[in-house]
């Protein structure tokens, strides 16, 4: 079973990488398209800056690999918000997986922006989330966050309610870094891992 | 429902935790490995270490230190102490460290804080400022682990640094570290207040009432602190029941 985790021009790839030792799981990096496609699932993660992310993506056709993916996807982080449809964040493009916009925290909500630490995740559907339990605790760090919409699985309430988990078909973001997120977030990679 | 952080610090030097009071007079506190996995296995919200050795030789030793904190601990970590380019972050962020902090190399050099956020993002930046209260009643920005006092006001200093790019403040009160009789709740409701970022609290954590304060008094976002964990006189399972029950949201386990 070979978890192959995208390697790109985003930092926090290793942090997943140790996660997924600690959970005994077998994984490797790489941008290799040929790899990518002959994993059987796939983790895109990333912490970073959403177009400039994108323009790397396209430079290396793994914009359209990643889109035509058929086996497990995970996205986290910037990683779930590329798999969107469009981000405010220099006014990128993204990949449409997810039809959803990615927006700013608004400036004026009295919260600080990124959004930097622990947060819950309610309203939990699916089997991403089996064995979770509502309200369980998950460690964020964005200042961008997908709008609700029929393809959240998990929303977590920062000002307001969005999307820190969106699904659809074999695809799979979180917002939050299940990676740093404590037993809760080995148990959620645990899950993903599972998934057939 | 977003929480308030509790971070306990882990002094390094050669290797081992330490911890002293007023920045001097270190006593040995044991394995940071082991000391981190333990924190976070209590409900620790995150970990610093702060390397007091940093000097060149040893900067192999640290990133061996991080590499194996990576793997044994799953949550958050900051890594500083004698950071001063960004070939030293890329080293320990490769090494599996999620945020650094910068210090005295900031201050005599600001722009090292914009180089850092734009090659890797402000979220892992976090500017330490090591303050004193004087006589004048002024706060000011110190140097080389508390040994340099600058004409730099603290105020100014922190905004100076959001304004280049970083993601967080750690602030140190050397008026009230190691003293264990509560935070510095002027100076830090300043910052916290003033800035768009996340202040974390740090120096002077003795009781669960100090945490208290630091959070509904001087609306911190983080509080840190070392010797009090470290030799078990408070636990943090213990600190956050105490929180939640003065309604401060934390995580619980």
């Amino acid at each position: 079973m070979k978890t192959v985790i995208i390697q790109y021009n985003a930092g926090n790839i290793q942090s997943v990488l140790y996660a997924l030792e600690r959970i005994g799981a077998q994984a490797i990096v790489s941008s290799d398209i040929e790899t990518i496609t002959s994993a059987d699932r796939v983790i895109f993660p990333g912490v970073g800056e959403a177009s400039s992310a994108m323009s790397y993506l396209k430079q290396h056709h793994l914009d359209k690999v990643i889109k035509d993916l058929s086996q497990p996807v995970l996205g986290i982080c910037l990683g779930m918000q590329l798999m969107c449809k469009h981000s405010e964040e220099n006014n990128t493009e993204c990949l449409g997986i997810f039809p959803n916009q990615v927006k700013k925290f608004p400036a004026d909500m009295g919260l600080k922006v990124p959004q930097m630490g622990w947060n819950t995740i309610t309203q939990l559907r699916g089997s991403l989330f089996h064995g979770i339990s509502e309200s369980s605790f998950c460690y964020f760090v964005h200042s961008y966050f997908a709008d609700l919409d029929e393809h959240t699985i998990a929303q977590t309430n920062y000002g307001f309610d969005y999307s820190s988990a969106l699904h659809k078909k074999n695809f799979y973001g979180v917002q939050f870094h299940p990676e740093k997120s404590a037993t809760v977030g080995e148990q959620i990679l645990k899950q993903f891992i599972e998934l057939v | 429902m977003f929480t308030k952080r509790i971070i306990p610090c882990l002094d390094i030097k050669d290797g081992r935790t330490v911890k002293g009071t007023h920045f001097v007079e270190l006593r040995d506190a044991g394995d940071p490995v082991e000391l981190a996995a333990r924190y976070a296995e209590e409900g620790a919200d995150e970990l610093v270490f702060l390397d007091i050795t940093a000097t060149v030789e040893k900067r192999k030793t640290l990133s061996e230190l991080v590499y194996q904190v990576a793997h044994h601990v799953n949550i958050p970590f900051t890594v500083g102490g004698g950071i001063s380019s960004v070939e030293d972050v890329q080293v320990l962020l490769q090494s599996g460290a999620d945020k650094i902090s910068v210090n005295s190399a900031a201050v005599k050099r600001p722009n090292l804080i914009k180089e850092l956020a734009s090659e890797f993002g402000s979220q892992c930046v976090v500017l330490a400022i090591d303050t004193k209260q004087e006589e004048d009643g002024l706060w000011y920005v110190y140097l080389n682990g508390g040994r340099t006092k600058t004409d730099i006001l603290c105020v100014d200093w922190a905004k100076q640094g959001v304004d280049l790019g970083a993601g967080e403040i750690l602030l140190t009160s050397m008026n009230h570290d190691g003293a264990k009789k509560g935070f510095a709740l002027d100076i830090t409701s300043e910052l916290s207040k003033s800035l768009p970022i996340p202040v974390i609290a740090s120096g002077g954590g003795g009781s669960m009432e100090h945490f208290n304060d630091v959070f509904k008094i001087s609306s911190a976002d983080a509080a840190l602190a070392a010797s009090i964990f470290h030799f078990k006189e408070i636990s943090i399972p213990d600190l956050k029941r105490y929180l939640h029950e003065q309604q401060i949201p934390v995580r619980l386990k």
